[in-house]
């Protein structure tokens, strides 16, 4: 067994605050990021918006139930799509990770005697780096695919067990142009993309241009079924990609992220995301579909992560705009809060120890209410401190106050007050003033007459 | 009805007069609250966090203190939504010799607290609750009431009964804060990057006064607008609805002019005013 070496391209990458810091300081970015996602999400809005009162709420439950069942039956579906490839005249490879998937493109290439080949940029070769592993083996790779191209690389959206059909949405004419002009055809496919049948696919073609470019259906769809005569590619070449896929499907919770189908629209809703960009993340997809994904595919359910991979869950406010926007309803804040769990109650990410000891701490300070009412006496004492200064806290909370004045805290808990007063009925009459703003002890009780009650 | 009023560590530390606000506005409607003195925390920042195994006992403590009441108020949506979503989660998950009763007491619990507004327009069915607040108020729904657990216009059509209030519709109010719990420290920068965004949203409306029914949230955007000078003021729901008596006019400032404060939280503008920045 050689060991599993998975996104290779960006080991070395810094844990998200710090890559944040760094795509924050570009204001080019910001705005542009701004621009983009607004035009996206109100477009995507208008496309949802137009359908029937429920109908995309439908749609995104029977994509994800789809989804699910091809997730839980994953082997079965694989075995049938590879049955129907072959019955079509084409060839279907099985790669464990990157390495194995660059170096079949790269065998087949050279079976074809194919010095150059045509790269559809796609998320799968993005994935595995292909591109420069092509570059490393002396093959040239161009970008489009304007003439008889000979070797073509691209990935596709979704391939379907039941006829061996592989199925592409593509943004522009140029995909469409790589299906029909190559001599051969190799497609680079993810394990969860599979479909169990042909009618499967319109519940995405419903779903996928809506939710990606807010678009009713996509002009590019694109459907090739192995190797016919006198029409298309002579060579047809599926590789299976799994670089960890599988161990994914270990993870009951986890898994959901495999109903992804990469139609950013998570993307363009997270307020995370629309500040810092993609590079911040340092994942194959970034956002939050890759705060989910990349931790996953890089074994954090079996194994330690590095602190790059850990940090990812934690990218994100929990808002849960991705969860309301995923057209397969992946419900990602969900997932990643199990992340966490992971990360620290089961100890895979990096030890955290002042963390864990300041979580500890208060866990124990709320465990009895005495406890609480202590802690509130001593939040009281350093009142005076924090009204003067609300621009510096100390310890663990000092992030805070670098960009946020702090609130003070008041001279009295409620539970002190309640206990005091009998919950206000032995206080004398009621109090109407604008609360929120007793901070100044020198303010002489209630403003205004006291009123008696309606 | 028995009614308890839970809280929230946060809002009993911190924020005890939404508290009060709460109580006195209960008492207003003709119903007394309780406070029961076992309650601390619901457990939000422990599980938030992946803390899981020191949020389950907080979690338990809470299904204990809260049995007897027929119905429970907490004037945080954050919170109310652990409780539903997430104390049945960590209770399924339980596996000790008194995991079932644990269960069984999540199960009656849970769906029987009610954030405010919920509370308000849904159990006691009232939108008019006799406040007055002569105030321009901009209102944030916050995540947790909004996406979590739908709330939907129930904290408008309360803001809209109250006398002498002008609503100041707050433009892009969906979007997230940025406060998100621990995220507000882990990635304090891009934290406060996400709040500038929020807070200048809140200075173009004019308002004089920030609510929302998360006072973590308007911690945050509040702690954003001081830091600025932006001259408005944060108050939770339950402290505007609360409010009766007729009383000075708070004091107004203009909202806060890009030129002069930049909202930009890791670069503050420059002394003379960028090139392209619109006014």
């Amino acid at each position: 067994m050689t060991a599993v070496r998975r996104e290779p391209a960006f080991l070395g990458m810094p844990p998200f605050p710090e890559a944040a810091h760094h795509a924050l300081a570009d204001r080019r970015l910001r705005a542009e990021l701004r621009d983009t996602s607004r035009t996206s999400r109100s477009r995507r809005a208008e496309a949802v918006d137009e359908l029937p009162p429920f109908v995309w709420e439908k749609l995104r439950r029977a994509g994800a139930v789809i989804k699910d069942d091809v997730i839980a039956r994953l082997p079965d579906h694989l075995e049938e799509l590879e049955g129907s490839v072959v019955a079509a005249g084409g060839t279907v490879h099985w790669a464990r990770d990157a390495d194995e998937a660059n170096a079949l493109v790269i065998r087949i290439a050279r079976e074809h005697a194919a010095a150059e080949v045509v790269g559809v940029p796609a998320a799968t070769t993005r994935e595995t780096g292909l591109d420069d592993a092509l570059a490393d083996a002396g093959i040239r790779v161009r970008a489009t695919a304007a003439a008889n191209a000979g070797l073509t690389v691209r990935g596709a959206d979704f391939a379907i067990a039941e006829t061996g059909t592989v199925c592409a949405v593509d943004a522009d004419e140029n995909g469409l142009r790589s299906v029909t002009l190559p001599d051969v055809l190799v497609t680079v496919l993810g394990l969860e993309q599979v479909l169990p049948a042909w009618r499967d696919l319109e519940v995405f073609l419903h779903l996928l241009p809506r939710a990606s470019t807010g678009e009713r259906m996509s002009p590019y769809v694109s459907l090739w079924t192995g190797v016919t005569d006198d029409d298309g590619p002579r060579g047809f070449h599926l590789i299976l990609l799994d670089n960890g896929r599988s161990d994914v499907l270990a993870d009951r919770m986890g898994r959901q992220a495999l109903r992804c189908i990469r139609c950013s629209a998570c993307l363009d809703v997270c307020p995370v995301y629309t500040r810092v960009g993609g590079q911040a993340y340092g994942s194959v997809p970034p956002g939050p579909i890759g705060a989910i994904l990349a931790p996953q595919l890089r074994g954090v359910n079996r194994h330690d992560v590095d602190a790059q991979t850990a940090s990812l869950p934690y990218a994100s406010t929990l808002c849960g705009a991705c969860f309301e926007a995923c057209p397969v309803r992946i419900d990602i804040p969900a997932v990643l809060a199990h992340q966490r769990a992971q990360l620290t109650d089961l100890g895979r990410g990096p030890a955290r120890h002042r963390e864990k000891a300041a979580m500890s701490a208060a866990r124990w300070g709320l465990a009895e209410p005495w406890r609480l009412g202590l802690a509130q006496h001593a939040a009281a004492l350093g009142r005076h401190v924090i009204a003067r200064m609300p621009h510096v806290l100390a310890g663990p909370l000092a992030r805070w106050t670098d960009g946020r004045d702090a609130p003070a805290p008041p001279p009295e808990s409620f539970r002190t007050w309640f206990k005091r007063t009998n919950g206000g009925l032995d206080e004398g009459g009621s109090r109407d003033e604008v609360p929120g703003d007793t901070d100044d002890e020198t303010a002489e009780g209630p403003s205004a007459t006291p009123r008696e009650e309606p | 009805m028995r009614i308890a009023l839970f809280l929230t560590c946060f809002n009993d530390t911190l924020f005890p007069e939404t508290g009060k606000s709460v109580v006195r506005l209960l008492r207003r409607l003709g119903h007394d609250v309780a406070f029961p003195y076992e309650q601390t925390c619901c457990g939000r920042m422990h599980f938030d966090s992946g803390y899981r195994r020191d949020a389950a006992p907080l979690a338990r403590a809470f299904a204990t203190a809260f049995a007897p009441y027929d119905a429970v108020v907490t004037p945080s949506a954050s919170c109310a939504a652990m409780v539903r979503g997430r104390h049945p989660l960590l209770a399924r998950d339980a596996r000790d010799k008194r995991a079932d009763a644990f269960r069984e007491r999540v199960d009656a619990v849970a769906p029987r607290v009610f954030e405010l507004s919920e509370f308000l327009v849904d159990v006691l069915g009232v939108e008019d609750v006799g406040a007055f607040f002569p105030h321009t108020v901009t209102y944030h729904p916050t995540c947790h009431s909004a996406r979590v657990l739908g709330v939907g216009d129930r904290p408008l059509r309360l803001l809209r009964k109250v006398r002498g209030l002008r609503l100041a519709e707050l433009p892009d109010a969906s979007e997230c804060c940025g406060f998100g719990g621990a995220f507000a420290l882990k990635n304090a920068e891009t934290s406060t990057a996400i709040g500038a965004d929020k807070a200048a949203a809140v200075m173009r409306t004019g308002a004089q006064v920030l609510c929302a029914d998360d006072n973590s949230c308007l911690a945050h955007i509040g702690g954003l607008l001081s830091r600025r000078h932006g001259g408005v003021r944060v108050l939770h729901l339950a402290d505007i609805l609360a409010a009766t008596a007729p009383h000075p006019e708070l004091a107004a400032y203009p909202p806060g002019d890009p030129a002069h404060a930049s909202l930009d939280p890791v670069h503050p503008a420059p002394d003379r005013p960028r090139e392209g920045v619109p006014r």
